[in-house]
């Protein structure tokens, strides 16, 4: 699904990421996990396209894409949200929803413009379609609400929402949970797996290690810009590399904990 | 009634003809803003298309339909080369890109005595009528209502509000501002054509700074959150100095200080609704 | 004759390297394409003069008047109109746009209290007439301005690398986020950074002005659009590459002007910036640097 290869990133003076290896196997849920700084946003911003790699390769669904633009990648059916909400705060939910689904949207335009029959009718089942995702997502009372009126929660979703309207293959998740309760942290996690069970591949980043331990298929494990780790969610959980990497933090306190 | 209107017009007529040709320069400043680009060239591309049309008119006779499609292309064709390198940088780069543009310009006219010289070109035939300013006036501004109520608007407001996530959502956003700066300078070459031909008389220091940052008021003013607000702002300020004669001295700086306090109290201007889309 | 125009190149390259200096400074600290900038080199060369006509004042003293003056109204500019559309995080064009309205602003008030009209300074200050050294021919006015320039650039490189407030401003323009967090007062930073490039553009436009002896409101403008090429060539933000592409900018419009035509000396500037965003976008020693997402 996705290959990347010694993937390098350098910042001035700074290495952010450093040859980092690692294969999502379809179908599954992959997360990156690693302390603040271990470079996934990075990472990410490399897959999606918008920040060129200092050094290696990025191969999606068997193509190399490490040069495309990040539209061409989104055309390929890679999706993303942000880590950093960036929804577009005055158009209406629905709207946000339906720019994700531009790429699929194929009628030309002269005829959009000129709204012709087919034109209308493409725009008629995209409005259908957006309406379905957000009722999937669970924000479907706020449709037509500008977006930056919505809850920090309710934009997480909509973020979702509008990665998805383009049919991804592959999703990536930059901390979908963050800001999150409890409870919407648990439906966003149903969410993901009923996503998966209907042929998504999801990569996520994500700090609530209750949440990751219980989506992941598979975890690369981060710190300072280097993977230390790879394995399924057992062995992630013993690894000593991965403790002393989290050593005194909150989240290997948490670790400890569900080892035990 | 058809007399009072014909009275009106002959009194009137620069004042009424400015009203248009300064509205499609608003409509071609909204071309770019709408993006959240700015070109700083609109006054530039205006002297090109203006000094094209007349100089076609003048020297070959050529028909005016023919003029007007010549003197929307010629800019547009700037407008690629002083383009191209800077969309894929920061929005910055454009802005500073097209500002020495006229500057420059000025400097090449002033040189060139087959473009006048310093005295410019003057004896242009009165060729624009108000059918054909506020007719195109009319197909240029339904044009833009259209496209912004459909998905290309949809895209051109995402990359307004979020450059990033516009092209991660799978918007080729280099692709939309090259295409809204050709446009938007093809729009400026025709106002200048046109506003050649009935002003009568072009100089080489009309299309500087001074005039560039006069269209960007334009649509500062009015807004760009539909193509209605720079028609408005254009009439607005185009009648207001008229009005505010005893006040004439003042009129740069009237403009200036509309920039200021629009963008810092008003920044949506002074029409600030969103045009209704699907979804909307 | 080369060796004359090599001369002169200096001296105009170094006034525009210094100008381009406190224009690069301001954007790479704030952010911000800040086109007010081009007032302050007449808001300071009008300071001076008044100082030397009004108040009686030496070249000197005149000269560090107009340098603070113009200081003082760019950080009560930049508190008026900048600040607020900080504090409310509007787009980065937002800021650029209000400089501009700004710019238009000054330049036409100043008109209006000045009037359009060239004014000059007393010629005893400017010294005796020309000597001649070796092949040159050398007003005394241009070593004034040379040294002026080399001291002053000194002293920024002194002041950055070595004082609290220099350090701060490094900070805010390599990591604007974190530096906050590091305790950097960022509002000093701010007025700081406002008044040091108000006081170097003060600076160019004063020395622009007794080169020339020439003082009219409009006289920024010029110096803007070469600015722009400056600091395009020499990439955003960067010091180094501001004094390079200033210096290379002189000598290329000196050469021009004598040896194909003063005419297109005005189009040197702005063909160059042309030619600089296609053939390296990201500056003289930029590497090629994605945005940061």
């Amino acid at each position: 699904m996705l290959t990347v290869e010694t993937l390098s990133r350098t910042f001035t003076g700074l290495i952010a990421v450093d040859d980092v290896s690692f294969a999502v196997t379809p179908n599954t849920i992959h997360s990156l996990i690693g302390p603040n700084g271990a470079g996934k946003t990075t990472l990410f911003n490399m897959i999606s396209g918008l920040l060129p790699p200092s050094g290696g390769t990025i191969a999606f669904q068997g193509g190399d894409i490490t040069a495309l633009p990040p539209h061409r990648r989104a055309r390929l059916g890679l999706g993303r949200t942000f880590q950093n909400l960036r929804v577009f705060g005055e158009m209406t939910v629905l709207e946000n929803v339906l720019t994700g689904m531009h790429p699929r949207l194929g009628v030309a335009w002269p005829l959009a413009v000129l709204r012709s029959p087919a034109a209308r009718a493409e725009e008629r089942a995209g409005l259908a379609k957006a309406q379905a995702l957000l009722a999937k997502v669970g924000i479907a009372d706020h449709a037509r609400r500008p977006a930056a009126d919505l809850a920090y929660g309710d934009q997480r979703r909509l973020e979702i929402a509008r990665a998805l309207a383009s049919d991804p293959a592959l999703l990536l998740l930059d901390e979908p949970a963050a800001g999150m309760n409890p409870t919407e942290t648990a439906a966003l996690g149903d969410l993901l797996l009923e996503l998966r069970q209907e042929g998504l591949t999801i990569l996520l980043v994500e700090h609530d290690m209750g949440f990751v331990m219980r989506l992941s298929d598979r975890l690369t494990v981060l710190n300072f810009g280097r993977k230390i780790a790879e394995g399924g969610p057992a062995e992630i959980r013993d690894d000593p590399t991965v403790i002393e990497a989290y050593l005194g933090t909150k989240v290997a306190r948490k670790l400890a904990g569900a080892a035990a | 009634m058809m007399a009072t209107l014909d009275d009106l017009l002959w009194s009137y007529q620069s004042l009424i003809y400015g009203l248009g040709t300064n509205a499609i320069l608003g409509l071609s400043m909204y071309a770019v803003l709408q993006l959240g680009q700015l070109s700083l060239g609109q006054a530039a591309f205006m002297g090109i298309g203006a000094y094209t049309g007349a100089l076609l008119t003048l020297r070959l006779g050529l028909p005016f339909p023919l003029v007007l499609a010549a003197a929307a292309m010629v800019p547009a064709l700037a407008a690629l080369v002083i383009g191209g390198p800077t969309m894929k940088l920061s929005g910055v780069h454009l802005a500073i890109a097209t500002i020495g543009l006229g500057e420059v310009l000025r400097v090449a006219y002033i040189n060139t005595d087959a473009m006048g010289g310093a005295l410019g070109l003057s004896g242009i035939p009165e060729k624009s009528t108000f059918a054909i300013i506020f007719g195109l006036l009319a197909v240029i501004l339904a044009g833009f209502i259209l496209a912004s109520r459909s998905k290309i608007g949809r895209a051109c407001e995402a990359i307004r509000e979020d450059e990033a996530a516009a092209r991660v959502m799978g918007i080729d956003v280099s692709a939309y501002k090259m295409t809204a700066l050709v446009i938007s300078a093809a729009l400026a070459g025709l106002a200048g054509a046109l506003n050649a031909h009935f002003s009568s008389f072009i100089g080489p220091n009309e299309f500087a700074f001074e005039a560039a940052v006069s269209i960007l008021s334009f649509a500062i003013l009015g807004g760009v959150t539909t193509p209605f607000g720079p028609v408005l702002g254009a009439f607005v300020l185009t009648a207001l100095p008229e009005l505010l004669r005893p006040f004439h001295d003042f009129r740069l700086v009237f403009n200036g200080l509309i920039i200021v306090l629009v963008v810092i109290f008003l920044p949506r201007g002074i029409l600030g609704f969103r045009i209704r889309r699907t979804g909307g | 004759m080369l060796a004359q125009q090599l001369f002169n190149a200096l001296v105009l390259g170094s006034v525009h390297a210094l100008f381009a200096l406190g224009f690069t400074l301001t954007f790479g600290v704030l952010r911000v394409i800040n086109l007010l900038y081009g007032f302050y080199v007449a808001a300071g060369a009008f300071a001076a003069l008044v100082a030397v006509q009004s108040l009686g004042l030496g070249l000197w003293a005149a000269g560090a008047f107009g340098v603070v003056v113009a200081g003082l109204v760019a950080v009560v500019c930049d508190f008026l109109v900048l600040t607020p559309l900080r504090r409310a995080k509007a787009p980065e064009l937002s800021s650029l746009i209000v400089t501009l309205g700004g710019v238009l602003l000054m330049n036409s008030l100043m008109q209006i209290v000045f009037g359009a009209e060239v004014r000059r300074f007393p010629a005893r200050l400017l010294g005796q007439d020309a000597v001649t050294i070796g092949p040159l021919v050398v007003a005394p006015i241009q070593l004034v301005i040379i040294a002026t320039v080399f001291v002053l650039v000194a002293l920024l490189f002194w002041f950055m690398e070595r004082t609290r407030l220099g350090t701060a401003i490094r900070a805010v323009a390599e990591r604007p986020d974190t530096a906050a967090l590091m305790g950097v007062n960022v509002g000093l930073v701010v007025a700081g950074v406002s008044f040091l490039s108000a006081a170097l553009s003060a600076t160019a436009g004063i020395l622009i002005g007794l080169n020339f002896n020439a003082v009219h409101p409009y006289m920024g403008e010029p110096m803007m659009l070469r600015g722009f090429a400056i600091i395009i060539i020499g990439g955003l933000g960067d010091i180094r590459g501001a004094l390079v592409a200033g210096l290379a900018l002189g000598f290329l419009e000196v050469m021009t002007a004598g040896y194909v035509s003063s005419n297109l000396k005005e189009a040197v500037a702005f063909t160059a910036l042309i030619l600089g965003l296609w053939l390296r976008p990201n500056g003289l020693f930029g590497r090629a640097s994605g945005k940061r997402a």
